[in-house]
């Protein structure tokens, strides 16, 4: 399809601008000036039928399973959309006296407290994005060993992590090193030990795992940490497995990310805005990235005065409308409703586990929690991963996370989440049974899929060799 | 199998080394190394006159889904690099050993080549599967 | 509760399973880990409740004629932007990692790239980061990358918020982080040219900056290249793209900010839009994902995300940044906004401009001092020695008049910075000036 540039033709655009109905007191210089213009001059029925277009050539939660591995893509409910969008809260200024600000600080004060309940942590809103909360967590773990007067320079993440997790330490001047798995997709806890040492500021978990497991050995690992003077932090990307049936304060972490927009239902937006709420240990909880939402006697006000903080990270509190559907989200669940996210989750994604498992290769013979990997080890004709998970298009799903984790060749990451009906579940074993048929006995059209796609299969290596990253006409 | 040309000596970060005269020689990746990165599809070259130590990271490698350090063979300055790569990285896929090569190196310690691999040596590395 | 298992679907499941229970599933959690009670979370209301309940406290905000920008600018949103970004298959999409059913986010992405690099004058613009505090964060540290120096100047005109959260990344990342104070809110270009040697990677200024001033972006962009740094420009008010000499022009290399105001509400602080463009030198060093254009099998162009070596999923902690998405909805809404309004953009702006103009005359002649005579856009600083009790006034008959700068700028207690969109009518600057008179008079 086009880009909306080609459509550009002058005089066009007919959006009417009111008048200013004031003469301009105070005309701008002409140096400052410019008479450049840079926007696309087209008409507001192209600008609908454009973007209408494009939503065709696109594939959401509305429209299928979407069993992207790590991303819990589960469905964003309507009604959450309808309430980001109410004026008395989409219209309300970040700068505006506390006194007009009452019921969005109330609603933050109030998630941040559920977050508390649901993992045993102290919670800031402010990180913007899972990432965000990490590099805020790794922030914490540096301004900690500061105050402690300890100089330590590693972090330890597993094979397993997410590249996040390795990136955000790295952003804070720690070194990484890498804790390797054993064959049972736990942490080697005797390679670990031997890693162990007084210049261990961290260890970075993700629990459950990027394998899907819950790893056995979470509190023996928690208590060799804190033995060693560690803090042990939790990257809760997976916490939509466990969310009611165990909290994170006891599993030993110190630290710990929420994405929202992963477990608290908020919608991906095609690659955000997320939220990432960063939640500590009582012990740790001045360290919190500012403001703090607090309760006074004149009611809620924000709290700047917190010496000990690492300090502002976002230009105001965080993505306020995301944390604004989380919390409609917990409201409309309930206690009994959020441990029902857990249970079914793990029980959707063990079901497909256990009926894809004769299909393909299971690198690790376990039951999962909420998600689970295969591989393509197994596949004949020189089928690869990336060429299920393109087939996978044509029969009307959104493809897994594929090729992570990293040590595990061929990684096909399969999470189904909560949301999903047994009927679409039955339809995705039957997609992955008629795909592996494909592979052995018409093993093309597993290469050359996609073919029922917008378009065909796209080549990343002309995009990365030769750059076009805007369009120059 | 992939190509292993007999009169260059290797590394084990899959690096190659061409002795043009005693004390130039011309620096790559091995044909092995580029069939596991696939696609390359940038390389990050070092600036003339740099002078690094063995085993110094001098170059990256990149492919579409993958980053790899290139590593100096051996002690010494560099001296020229293949600036077609700039505009052409994939002639590392075709040519790993030709027109593919990355820089040329000035060695300060002809010794230090005996550390590394012969095309034997560097055969039984790869089929070891390191 | 959106789940749909039936008991009857349960019990096959878990017989397919070899499961004897759901419980057993979660026989990995050790029993001292186990959550034994149930979480102590009001009861689950129905949607109409929901909405009820989220309502009241909807109403416990005050909703105020506002005259506040500082970094959130409150403009009007066509019809258009909530329609289109209210699509589903936009909204519940994510990070466009299978390029062959992402093509529309692809192509937005790209669209906003090209916008973004037009407006700005640099060559090449991210997919976007989270907010306009972080992209300047970013862009020091992008530029620190590229010239291997460690130190930043930091003009005291930018947004106070901006630099808390520099500072804060800076004390992270080990670099440092040097201020330079404004005189009579604008930028002290002789103070800003002392402080640059050659251990500065650059140097960032806000245009217009936080007290809404023009600055002589290039007089800094010229003191900063002499040393060898980057001039790093920071836009908070993206409207004032459409009128302004771009940053481009202007000698910047690399610029940020807040896309906010392009299409976005000021929704409490977020989300907002941190946007990052660069000049091509740039390309591989930037954070954050970029979309460009490539071939699919058949030939035909199409769009992908591409130079994700540089990012964290596999150059791990040798990334560019931890990033991971972008802010994808609020990028689209901003590339709906830019198409409806279009070259209108600079007509708009003009109105801004021509109202922000009309209020600081006529507060200048009920008794507010100006600040400076430098140039501004939509925002402008004053000062009035009662100025904290007027405010209060005002906002009792629902009025938010400017921004005290008490807070940020010690000794400026008497300061308010204050704000005009095309959203203030003339009607309504002229209520608030005549209330302005009798609080003045009372």
């Amino acid at each position: 399809m086009d880009v909306i540039f080609k459509h550009s033709e002058p005089g066009k655009n007919r959006y009417q601008i009111p008048e200013p109905g004031a003469d301009d007191y105070d005309p701008i210089p002409g140096k400052y000036l410019s008479d450049a213009s840079p926007l696309p001059d087209v008409t507001e029925v192209e600008v609908v039928r454009h973007f209408t277009n494009l939503s065709g050539m696109n594939y959401g939660v509305d429209n299928g399973m979407y069993p992207l591995g790590s991303c819990t893509m589960k469905y964003n409910p309507k009604i959450n959309e309808r309430i980001a969008s109410i004026p008395s809260f989409a219209g309300i200024h970040p700068m505006a006296d506390p006194e007009a600000v009452q019921g969005c600080l109330k609603v933050l004060h109030e998630l941040a407290a559920y977050l508390g309940e649901i993992t045993g942590m102290v919670f800031s809103l402010n990180p913007a994005a899972g990432s965000h909360g990490e590099l805020s967590g790794a922030m914490v773990v540096k301004k900690y060993f500061q105050d402690m007067g300890q100089a330590r320079h590693v972090v330890l993440v597993p094979d397993t992590a997410h590249g996040t997790n390795p990136a955000s330490a790295a952003m804070c001047g720690f070194t990484v090193k890498e804790v390797p798995s054993n064959s049972d997709g736990d942490v080697d806890v005797e390679k670990l030990k031997e890693m162990l040492d007084g210049d261990v500021a961290a260890m970075v978990l993700t629990s459950p795992n990027t394998l899907g497991l819950f790893d056995r050995n979470l509190r023996e690992i928690a208590d060799m940490l804190h033995r060693n003077g560690s803090l042990f932090y939790g990257d809760g990307a997976n916490l939509n497995a466990i969310v009611g049936k165990a909290r994170m304060a006891e599993m030993g972490f110190d630290i710990m990310h929420i994405n929202l927009h992963k477990t608290f239902s908020t919608p991906h937006g095609g690659g955000g805005p997320g939220a990432g709420p960063l939640g500590v240990m009582e012990a740790l909880a001045k360290y919190l990235p500012v403001p703090i939402v607090a309760q006074g006697k004149d009611g809620y006000y924000l709290d700047y005065d917190r010496p000990d903080t690492i300090g502002r990270i976002h230009s105001f509190y965080g993505n306020f409308l995301i944390a604004l559907r989380a919390y409609a989200y917990i409201r409309s669940l309930g206690p009994g409703g959020v441990r029902n996210i857990a249970e079914t989750a793990v029980l959707n994604a063990n079901y497909l586990l256990a009926s894809l498992k004769g299909l393909y290769h299971l690198p690790v013979e376990r039951r999962c929690m909420h998600e689970f990997v295969l591989s393509d080890r197994d596949m004949p004709n020189g089928v690869t991963t990336n060429d299920i998970s393109k087939r996978i298009l044509d029969y009307g799903f959104y493809s897994p996370t594929v090729y992570f984790p990293l040590h595990i060749e061929g990684a096909i990451m399969i999470e189904p989440t909560e949301t999903e009906t047994k009927d679409s579940l039955d339809a995705f074993i039957r997609v992955m049974a008629e795909i592996r048929r494909e592979a052995y006995e018409e093993p093309e059209k597993v290469k050359n899929a996609p073919q029922t796609t917008p378009v065909k299969r796209v080549d990343p290596v002309i995009a990365a060799r030769r750059p076009v990253l805007v369009w120059e006409g | 199998m992939s190509t292993i040309p007999e009169d260059l000596r290797y590394t084990k970060d899959h690096e190659w080394i061409r002795m043009v005269d005693d004390f130039t020689g011309i620096c790559g990746i091995s044909d092995h190394a580029q069939e596991m990165l696939t696609d390359i599809v940038f390389v990050e070259l070092p600036q003339v006159g740099l002078d690094v130590a063995q085993k110094e990271q001098v170059a990256v490698v990149e492919s579409v889904k993958a980053v790899s350090d290139v590593y100096a063979p051996v002690t010494g300055r560099i001296t020229e690099v293949n600036a077609a790569l700039e505009d052409t990285p994939e002639l590392i896929n075709s040519d790993p050993y030709g027109d593919g090569w990355i820089f040329k190196i000035e060695i300060k310690n002809p010794g230090e080549l005996d550390d590394l691999m012969d095309p034997r040596a560097y055969i039984e590395y790869v089929e070891s599967g390191a | 509760m959106y789940t749909s298992i039936t008991d009857k679907e349960k019990k096959e499941m878990l017989g397919v399973i070899g499961a004897a229970s759901v419980e057993e599933l979660f026989a990995d959690i050790p029993e001292s880990i186990a959550m034994k009670g149930s979480l102590d979370l009001p009861g689950s209301l129905s949607e109409m409740e929901l909405e009820a309940h989220v309502g009241a406290l909807g109403s416990m905000n005050r909703q105020v004629a506002g005259f506040i920008g500082a970094g959130a600018y409150d403009h009007y949103i066509p019809a258009a932007v909530d329609q289109l970004s209210g699509r589903s298959e936009f909204y519940t999409s994510y990070t466009p990692y299978q390029a062959e059913v992402s093509q529309g986010t692809l192509i937005a992405i790209f669209e906003y790239q090209t916008l973004v690099a037009r407006l700005t004058g640099m060559d090449i613009a991210n997919a976007s980061l989270y907010d306009g505090a972080t992209a300047v964060a970013e862009s020091v540290l992008m530029s620190m990358r590229a010239n291997g120096r460690k130190k930043v100047v930091v003009s005291g005109a930018l947004h106070p918020n901006y630099r808390s959260v520099m500072k804060t990344y800076s004390w992270a990342s080990d670099r440092l982080y040097h201020e330079v104070p404004h005189r009579a809110g604008v930028t002290d270009a002789d103070l800003l040219r002392e402080s640059i040697d050659d251990s500065v990677a650059c140097v960032v200024v806000q245009n217009p900056n936080f007290f809404g001033s023009l600055e002589d972006i290039e007089a800094i962009a010229a003191a900063a290249h002499s040393a060898g740094a980057h001039c790093i420009v920071c836009v908070a008010e993206p409207l004032s793209l459409g009128i302004l000499k771009n940053p481009g022009e202007m000698g910047a290399d690399i610029v940020c900010g807040e896309g906010q105001g392009f299409g976005n509400p000021v929704g409490f602080g977020g989300p907002m839009l941190g946007m990052l463009a660069a000049r091509k030198e740039f390309m591989r060093r930037i954070p954050g994902r970029l979309v460009g254009r490539t071939l699919d099998a058949d030939g035909k162009t199409a769009y992908v995300l591409t130079l994700q070596a540089r990012e964290q999923h596999i150059r791990r902690d040798r990334a560019t940044s931890n990033i991971c998405t972008n802010q994808g909805l609020c990028a689209l809404r901003a590339v709906i906004y830019l198409c409806i309004v279009g070259n209108r953009l600079r007509e708009l702006a003009r109105l801004n401009h021509a109202r922000a103009s009309y209020l600081r005359r006529r507060l200048l002649d009920v008794g507010f001092r100006k600040m400076s005579d430098a140039p501004y856009f939509n925002e402008f600083t004053v000062a009035h020695e009662r100025a904290v009790s007027i405010r209060k006034g005002l906002l009792e008959q629902g009025f938010s008049f400017g921004l005290p700068l008490g807070d940020y700028y010690p000794g400026m207690e008497d300061s308010l910075l204050v704000c005009v969109t095309e959203k203030n009518t003339v009607e309504q600057i002229d209520l608030l000036v005549s209330k302005i008179q009798d609080l003045v008079r009372g």
